[in-house]
């Protein structure tokens, strides 16, 4: 029989939250049509490194498996992708595989992506629609508006849009480009509308759409090809009316 | 309500820069062009702007503060930026670079330049003349560090100019940013010129 063929992994890791990390190479199994996912999967069914030691299996994360969820999101090759999106046969080997490097590291590829649900958290990224009686139904949306607006929600909180930013880091408080994007998608909403004031004051705050220096780097690396850079110029103008409304005054300041 | 006085700084900043700041710029180096027209032109244009009313007042408000504000603000954000070129090597990841080092060589280049010519001339060790600017000139060391300052802060308005385009919010779509990409590239080219040319002059003469 003839040899089998191997996929050679390079996987930047980390034992836990503080310690330092460190590269580990495997060979594993080539298999035809293999994901980077499958190859992880293939070291934890036979967790042994490239010289034959018997070692920890990595971890990462995952969910969808259809590049939907984010969760799956690693430095691929030196560029940030969904690993379950990530075909070997369209990689270079030896392929590496690290965990992003804008995010505190869990273990291995897991990071800790707490940061930009924060960041939601600041801009208001949701549409509150409580009340005890039936509301009825809502306004309706323009197709064309609900066209563009579509695009903006297909965000998956990946995180690969902050990990190209070079705004975004330990050294500065920028929530980075999603969550300015998430603004503006909730604010065309014809009910999210009716509080796009509470969404505009968040990109306002502090480490808000300020810290945004036109790199333009999120618009060409983000994976649903989202429009980051036309969302915020778009917010950029609504946020610069929303402040001149807020000091002179206006009656559609809301 | 959080803090929002970032947002301010920062708009204030990006504002600042066109006006005054480059405003001043553009006015600086046109004057400065008389000097191609004669030694007397050049005298002439300067020492109409220096005999402008209340021109101390003049440069403390429109010149020296804003720059100064600009200066500190844009020295903590070129420092609290992660240069990553390397890993994404797109046309505006380079701008967004070069606009941060340029406004640094900027900075050293105007701290030097006021130096020796504005506050000499205010302590009396100069004139306000041709002269001056043909005698620092005409040291080679000198004319190429003033040939780099001049295409630095040319640089940085032109490209600064792109981005208050965006941070204000009027240049919205792919395409007309674009467009204004090639608008911002023909005043680098027509503004550094007009400071080459008049860099030129005051060296060789010609
Ligand atoms: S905007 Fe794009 S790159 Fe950024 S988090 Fe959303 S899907 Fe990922
Ligand atoms: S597992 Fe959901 S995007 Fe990869």
């Amino acid at each position: 029989m003839a040899e089998q063929k191997t996929v050679t992994f390079i996987i930047t890791r980390q034992d836990s939250p503080d310690s330092t990390p460190y590269e580990e190479i495997f060979e594993v199994p080539y298999r035809k049509n293999m994901n980077v996912i499958s190859g992880l999967m293939e070291i934890r069914k036979n967790p042994v490194n490239a010289k034959g030691e018997n070692t920890t299996p990595v971890q990462w994360d995952m969910n969808c498996l259809e590049e939907v969820c984010g969760a799956c999101s690693m430095v691929i090759n030196g560029t940030p992708r969904q690993s379950c999106a990530a075909l070997v046969d369209h990689l270079e080997t030896p392929i590496r595989l690290e965990p992003m490097s804008t995010f505190p590291v869990v273990r291995d590829l897991i990071v800790d992506r707490e940061r930009m649900f924060d960041a939601l958290k600041q801009v208001k990224a949701w549409i509150p629609l409580d009340g005890t009686h039936d509301l009825g139904p809502g306004p309706r949306m323009p197709e064309k508006k609900r066209q563009w607006a579509y695009e903006l929600s297909k965000c998956m909180t990946c995180g690969v849009c902050l990990e190209a930013c070079p705004n975004v880091n330990d050294k500065s408080n920028f929530i980075g480009p999603a969550a300015i994007s998430q603004a503006r998608l909730f604010n065309s909403h014809p009910t999210g509308e009716m509080f796009a004031s509470d969404r505009l004051e968040g990109l306002m705050e502090d480490g808000g759409i300020g810290g945004c220096g036109n790199s333009q780097n999120c618009v060409q690396v983000c994976p649903k090809g989202i429009p980051l850079t036309t969302s915020i110029a778009a917010m950029n103008r609504a946020t610069n009316i929303q402040a001149f409304k807020n000091f002179f005054g206006s009656d559609n300041a809301h | 309500m959080a803090d929002q006085r970032e947002f301010f700084y920062r708009r204030l900043h990006s504002f600042l820069g066109v006006v005054p700041i480059g405003i001043f710029l553009t006015q600086h180096l046109i004057v400065n062009h008389f000097a191609v027209y004669g030694e007397e032109s050049f005298n002439k244009a300067a020492g109409f702007m220096a005999g402008l009313p209340f021109v101390l007042l003049l440069e403390i408000f429109i010149i020296y503060l804003p720059i100064l504000y600009h200066a500190i603000l844009g020295v903590y954000i070129a420092f609290t930026a992660n240069y990553n070129t390397k890993r994404y090597g797109f046309f505006r990841n380079w701008m967004f670079a070069l606009q941060r080092i340029t406004g640094l060589i900027t900075l050293v280049f105007i701290a030097w330049h006021v130096w020796e010519t504005r506050v000499q001339i205010g302590l009396g060790n100069a004139d306000l003349d041709y002269s001056l600017m043909e005698g620092i000139l005409t040291n080679p060391f000198m004319f190429w560090f003033y040939i780099v300052g001049v295409i630095a802060a040319v640089f940085h308005f032109a490209n600064g100019l792109w981005s208050v385009l965006v941070s204000f919010g009027i240049t919205q779509t792919p395409k007309s940013q674009k467009i204004a990409t090639y608008a911002c590239i023909l005043v680098f080219f027509v503004i550094s010129y007009l400071g080459v040319r008049t860099l030129i002059q005051f060296a060789y003469g010609i």
